[in-house]
């Protein structure tokens, strides 16, 4: 047996340092951009598990994003929880959904499953905005400073969001980074590469794209919740279509199938983004742009280029 | 009003949408069904449709009706234009690969929207009818003679909307005669079945693709222009017809012109009146999750052909 590589996780070990250091580096603009990108990063991240490594195209995750946020937010609306179980809520909702979704879903192949995951996150977005007096639908509801103390930690202060988002935002990467070298997720990019061989090979394929999708749905809806409790919103938006076109973008942009790929491709997005609109209203064509020229030119995104050319061993 | 005409009302409602549904799903259909490629970015060549029916009544003056007959001709040549140019400078070198095509349509899709947004700007702007008189509809009644006729307040419909139903009835035949009956639609079925061999009886299938793909989007503009002056005309408007379009095809089946037909007389009647006694939002969360049962349960349907 190979003698384990260092470099990988000196990578994330350094990506993870250097993120701290920035707080203290950055200007506050920036250092207030950051937890943002974190948290949707983590979204990226459990999206990428389906599509990176499974090679599971799915147009609907955020379904289980907003199951993560709605599961958190209206627990702490509604119910009076408090943040911990109410996180908890939000995983097992997203971990639920993306059990029966995926269930229903991954009788279809192809096309018909983005299909599929699509309508169902539409179902589900009309479903949040049917429910709009517990949601109020696309308005959304804030969550009080008072209910996002966290173990007496207050998320909604700047250090403590930034540092609860990076500590969310490691256990997610080297929980992924861990997943991906472990027997399963080398039978996760089996299926990827090829599905009947891995089927021949004697893997339950059914059964570890079932187990890809709930992985993938509960990291998207940690996101979700995460989201809700340190920037003190949910709203129906998040379970919009768009929602779930942009961690696609993401990942394709960063580098499918590479651990911190979901994470350069939020953060060049965002700046993007940012950039763009500061000259415009229309900031969504550079994501149109984005996701064109990506299929057309660069189909391994940013990560999965450098890999392919410079540094073979990035994770 | 009794429950009567208010279905009756509810039911002219439904078949002008399901009219122009079926005009917007038909062109979706054919796109699949010869080129084997789901275009995300068809409501947008809807919405394109409306927009530029609401530029041409606006810039040519005179009676509606001008620039209305000029809109009908113009959008859905314009938009076939551009949506052959996508095809031919995106969706050709991708090599119309299922999952690289949707990727590249979301795209075009944001490039498209945005752009009008950029252009057109924000606003829902209205356009006038070519002509729009109101037809008062009889109903009857027990009265003290016995039963007798009786004009009910708000119990109507327009001209206009007629127009609608009749026209896009006329440009269903008409699609469906050019695709049974002329030497374009045999090699447009000898693309769909076998390009490899329509290519080696030398049809020029690239330039087949690119004309069906413009045709789908011509057909969408050509059902915005007839909504448009019952609607508005808007950037955001292409979501709900791409929505619909795509549960009508996939219910009707891919590909199949007359399901897609039947698909959305069914939806859209149902959808109509559904969302007249009940809330639209939760006709459309049926809709949704039947389209989601139907590709579960009945993939034979459509892709399941491609793919077992």
């Amino acid at each position: 047996m190979k003698r384990e590589d260092w470099r990988p996780w000196a990578l994330h070990g350094g990506l993870v340092a250097t993120l701290a250091l920035l707080y203290f580096v950055l200007p506050p603009y920036h250092a207030g951009v950051l937890p943002r990108v974190m948290v949707l990063s983590v979204y990226a991240m459990g999206y990428n598990i389906l599509f990176g490594y499974t090679g599971l195209l799915s147009l609907g995750h955020a379904m289980f994003f907003s199951a993560g946020m709605y599961g958190l937010g209206l627990t702490i609306q509604h119910l009076d929880f408090t943040p911990a179980p109410a996180f908890l809520v939000g995983l097992i909702a997203a971990t639920l959904l993306a059990a029966i979704v995926g269930a229903l879903a991954l009788r279809t192949v192809g096309v018909a499953f983005m299909i599929v995951t699509l309508m169902f996150a539409q179902s589900g977005f009309l479903a949040a905005l049917y429910f709009g007096e517990y949601t109020r639908g696309d308005e959304g509801f804030a969550i009080q400073q008072a209910d996002r103390v966290l173990w007496g930690v207050d998320l909604s202060n700047e250090t403590n969001r930034f540092f609860a988002a990076l500590i969310l935002f490691a256990i997610t990467l080297f929980t992924i980074a861990f997943v991906v070298r472990s027997a399963f997720g080398r039978a996760l990019v089996a299926i990827r590469e090829n599905e009947a061989r891995a089927e021949m090979l004697g893997y339950n394929v059914t059964r570890l794209k079932l187990q890809a999708m709930i992985l993938s749905g509960l990291i998207a809806g940690a996101g979700g919740a995460a989201y809700a409790l340190l920037f003190g919103y949910a709203g129906a938006t998040f379970a919009s279509v768009q929602y779930s076109i942009l961690p696609l973008l993401w990942v394709l942009l960063g580098g499918a199938g590479t651990t911190i790929g979901p994470f350069v491709g939020a953060l060049f997005m965002f700046y993007l983004i940012d950039f763009s609109s500061e000259f415009t209203d229309a900031y969504l064509l550079v994501a149109g742009l984005a996701l064109v020229l990506l299929t057309l030119f660069a189909r391994a995104g940013i990560v999965g280029e450098l890999r392919r050319r410079v540094w073979g061993w990035l994770p | 009003m009794d429950f009567g005409p208010y279905l009756i009302l509810a039911s002219i409602e439904g078949a002008v949408q399901a009219a122009v549904l079926a005009l917007t799903a038909v062109g979706l259909s054919l796109v699949f069904g010869v080129m084997r490629v789901v275009n995300v970015a068809h409501g947008e060549f809807y919405m394109i449709g409306a927009v530029l029916a609401w530029w041409v009544s606006t810039s040519v003056g005179g009676h509606p009706a001008v620039g209305f007959i000029a809109a009908l001709v113009l959008a859905p040549l314009v938009a076939g234009a551009l949506a052959a140019l996508c095809d031919f400078l995106i969706l050709r070198r991708v090599d119309y690969d299922p999952e690289s095509t949707i990727v590249a349509t979301i795209g075009l899709l944001y490039i498209i929207q945005q752009t009008t947004l950029m252009t057109y700007g924000p606003d829902a702007r209205p356009i006038e009818p070519p002509f729009n008189e109101r037809i008062a509809l009889p109903w009857v009644q027990y009265g003290e003679n016995g039963l007798e006729w009786y004009y009910p307040w708000g119990f109507g419909t327009t001209t206009y909307k007629l127009f609608v139903i009749v026209a896009a009835i006329l440009l269903l035949v008409g699609v469906w005669a050019v695709l049974a009956r002329t030497r374009i639609g045999m090699i447009l079925r000898a693309s769909q079945l076998d390009p490899d061999m329509a290519r080696a009886f030398g049809v020029n299938v690239d330039r087949v693709y690119a004309l069906v793909f413009g045709a789908g989007a011509a057909l969408a503009a050509l059902a915005a222009v007839l909504i448009a002056p019952i609607q508005q005309a808007h950037y955001l408007m292409g979501g709900d017809p791409l929505l619909l379009s795509f549960i009508v095809v996939i219910i009707g089946g891919l590909g199949s012109v007359a399901g897609t037909v039947v698909a959305a007389v069914l939806i859209g009647m149902s959808d109509g009146v559904i969302s007249m006694f009940f809330s639209p939002t939760l006709a459309k969360i049926i809709a949704t999750m039947l389209v989601a049962f139907v590709l579960i349960f009945r993939p034979q349907g459509i892709f399941g052909k491609r793919v077992a």
